[in-house]
């Protein structure tokens, strides 16, 4: 062990300098620092790791300081309504931004009445925002004109509410209890008018419910193409059949199923016979299995006369004895 | 052995409950460090066949998520000298695995190598009238076994059946459902020092740990180290640890033998300390950095610089050739390995089938051990590492965490104990509810 004894003399005996010290002896050393946690560290770094106090603290804590301080901050009036009174500016400001204001109406399609009175349902009046305007109550209420059938309401780029509208065609007249109207095909009020004479290039529809069956009526009257021009007008019966009302009274009284083919029989039987040109009252189709057939009062006055019965009169009550017929014998 | 079996069974229960959490940590209390590892018990099934990993023996169904290490300090000897020093050095340790696994354990299981481990191989032997080996017949041949007076203030640590014979068939692992007119078992019980399990349990306690299970060093670290075949043909386990030295001697998967022998690789360091004249600390380095058992000519010419913080540049200027340190290790290693050779030799080692022996524990890294251990000890000496497990970091499967991963191992795949069978109806105190339950149950 020749290295533990330290060799204060070289091999030649003579002494070895001092080493050189900065200062005295080296300041002794800190003792090792304890590595180990205090016994409360300890405790709480257990605590620390239980799920659920971890969970407190982490989101419980922040959430409560949180709403804390809010609610205090809140509870005094005057801040609450500064706060909403800075949003509703902040609002206010971005919705009036020129991108968002819409500054005219376009209204394309649509008649001078119909122009006019959307004007008037604008709930704004423009130049307004486009936050304002909600356009789908703007339609709905658009829509309850009788006269509109359909309305494309849309915000165009350049601030222009632009409304496409289609209106109502109408298509036949109703005369009603309550005046006269035009309605559309569907049986839907355009308008009403005064008189018959405003659109007499319509044709005249009438009694209740007829509005319900404009369509079927339509279909009558597109059928009965040799009897146009001694159309009248349709009658609904009842709210359940038509009859056709042509000219010098005469009726066709259609069943409440299946009026189209009755028609054309009628018409079938008109170019088969003249039947219609004849003097007869009504022509009964009600029932499919039996037309009948209600004369007029000349063609009933020609056949009393040829069997010696008593002429009848316009009431269809028969005629005193001295009353002169000179009824004309209609034709066979 | 009554209360022993209440407190046992009390340990188990927690032990179950803990890993019922899936949670549970793992001490091991040595003389020079303690480690903590902190195991998460995911259950069966995340491995599957085709990745190559088996069922094995348990090991699969957990991982380690938090591990830590520190110096130990108030143990000697393997035994717990000063609580509250002992006390921090486990707070230490298990707050940093706490800290790293991010979860709170509550349950730990400990292990130390003192208190005098000392082993007794008992035989009880009982007639079975029924003709068949029943359910609360084990557990009556193991009350039967007839107990030898341990000693003041002796705990009871292991109780392990260790082989069953009904009639004259022996070796049996799990006698239930076998004809036979008498049963025999043999059972192995390791006793340790009652105050040094105490003082540990107290240290334990006072960090507010549940303590779910006491397990010896020297038997954690042979289940640890020594593999599958040697654990069945025969094997001893020298864990060489820093205050004593474990050794056990396990055959057909089962300890039959443990002791421990008081010296360690602190007599190494404290013989280099007062051999060249240096601190402890300065030892300690000499010996893992340079400490050699076999010395060849070169090392006489490798000169060493002992350093040191004297304060006195002469002192810490000196140096020593690595065959000095050689020199005073040796003998102190020579005589560890004569004690435990009279500790094998006693056990009766040399009458095994095989006789490998396993090295490990931090001891077993002295370079050079291996040949000394097999001219000293027998031929099959090797140095055993610990089994490999989930998660544990790369640093730590050194041998000398070999009795914390056999901890790990003992907590995921315990092996019977005497308290693991049910306690025969005549055991328990009379006019206890239980004994009549038992009763009732056991004869209707």
């Amino acid at each position: 062990m020749q290295g533990l004894t330290p060799r204060f003399f070289d091999g030649d005996g003579s002494a070895r300098p001092a080493p050189i010290r900065a200062g005295a002896r080296p300041a002794p050393r800190p003792p090792r620092r304890d590595p180990a946690p205090s016994r409360l560290a300890y405790r709480l770094h257990r605590m620390w790791l239980t799920p659920l106090y971890r969970r407190l603290l982490r989101v419980g804590l922040p959430a409560f300081i949180i709403a804390m301080v809010a609610g205090l901050w809140l509870s005094d009036p005057d801040r609450r309504a500064s706060l909403t009174a800075q949003v509703d500016g902040v609002i206010e400001q971005v919705q009036t931004r020129d991108a968002f204001m819409v500054k005219a109406m376009r209204i394309d399609g649509a008649s001078d009445t119909v122009d006019r009175a959307m004007r008037a349902m604008l709930p704004v009046t423009l130049p307004a925002s486009s936050f304002d305007l909600d356009l789908d109550m703007l339609r709905a209420r658009v829509l309850r004109l009788d006269a509109v059938k359909s309305v494309e309401l849309r915000i165009m780029p350049d601030g222009v509410l632009s409304a496409v509208v289609v209106e109502r065609e109408p298509a036949a007249l109703w005369r009603h209890a309550q005046g006269i109207e035009l309605i559309d095909e569907t049986g839907h009020r355009v308008n009403s008018v005064e008189s018959r004479e405003a659109r007499p290039d319509l044709p005249m529809l009438a009694g209740a419910g007829a509005d319900a069956a404009a369509a079927e009526a339509m279909a009558l009257i597109d059928a009965a193409g040799p009897i146009l021009p001694r159309l009248r007008g349709l009658e609904r019966m009842g709210e359940r059949r038509w009859d056709v009302a042509l000219d010098r009274g005469q009726r066709i009284m259609l069943p409440a199923e299946g009026a189209l083919a009755a028609l054309e029989r009628a018409l079938a039987m008109h170019r088969d016979t003249g039947l219609l040109d004849r003097d007869v009252a009504a022509l009964d189709l009600r029932d499919p299995q039996r037309t009948a057939i209600r004369l007029g009062l000349d063609a009933q006055n020609a056949i009393r006369g040829a069997r010696g019965e008593g002429l009848l009169g316009p009431d269809g009550q028969p005629l005193p004895e001295d009353t002169n017929t000179t009824g004309k014998k209609p034709a066979a | 052995m009554s209360d022993l079996y209440q407190v046992q069974r009390s340990m188990r229960a927690m032990r179950r409950a803990a890993l019922q959490r899936g949670l549970i940590a793992v001490l091991d209390i040595g003389t020079s460090k303690i480690a903590c590892l902190v195991l998460r018990f995911d259950g069966p099934g995340q491995f599957r066949a085709t990745d190559g990993v088996g069922p094995m023996a348990g090991q699969s169904n957990f991982r380690v998520i938090g591990a830590a290490t520190t110096r130990s300090r108030g143990v000697r000897f393997g035994e717990i000298e000063t609580v509250s020093e002992t006390e921090r050095a486990i707070r230490t340790a298990v707050q940093a695995a706490q800290k790293l696994a991010g979860e709170r354990v509550d349950h730990v299981i400990a292990c130390f190598s003192g208190g005098r481990p000392s082993s007794y191989g008992l035989a009880g032997e009982i007639a079975l009238p029924a003709g068949r080996v029943a359910e609360q017949d084990v557990a009556r041949v193991l009350a039967a076994c007839d107990a030898p007076d341990f000693g003041r203030s002796r705990e009871v640590l292991h109780a392990q059946p260790v082989n069953f014979a009904v009639d004259h068939r022996s070796g049996l692992a799990d006698p239930r459902d076998l004809m036979g007119n008498r049963m025999a078992v043999d059972m192995h019980v390791l006793t340790a020092d009652g105050l040094s399990l105490g003082a540990l349990a107290q240290c334990i306690r006072r960090c507010d740990l549940e303590l779910a299970g006491v397990a010896s060093s020297a038997y954690v670290s042979g289940l640890a180290s020594l593999v599958e075949d040697e654990q069945e043909l025969g094997a001893a386990c020298i864990d060489l640890g820093g205050g004593a030295t474990g050794v056990s001697v396990f055959i057909k998967k089962h300890m039959i033998f443990a002791d421990a022998v008081r010296l360690g690789g602190n007599q190494i360091t404290s013989d280099i300390a007062q051999g060249l004249r240096v601190s402890q600390a300065v030892a300690e380095r000499l010996k893992t950095l340079n400490g050699g058992i076999e010395a060849t000519g070169r090392d006489d010419r490798e000169m060493i610089e002992l350093g040191g913080e004297t304060g006195d540049w002469e002192t810490d200027r000196r140096t020593v050739s690595r065959a000095d340190l050689i020199g005073i290790m040796r003998p102190r290693v020579e005589e560890i390995l004569e004690r435990v050779a009279e500790v094998l030799h006693a056990a009766g080692f040399e009458h095994m089938p095989s006789q490998q022996i396993v090295l490990t524990g931090g001891g077993a890294q002295i370079p050079g051990l291996d040949g000394l251990a097999a001219r000293m000890l027998g031929p099959n000496v090797r140095i055993g590492r610990p089994l490999r497990i989930q998660g544990l970091a790369h640093q730590l499967t050194d041998p000398c965490f070999a009795s914390a991963v056999g901890l790990a191992l003992f907590a995921a795949h315990p092996q019977d104990e005497w308290w693991d069978f049910e306690m025969p109806a005549d055991r328990y105190p009379a006019r206890s509810l239980k004994r009549a339950y038992r009763w009732f149950r056991n004869n209707w």
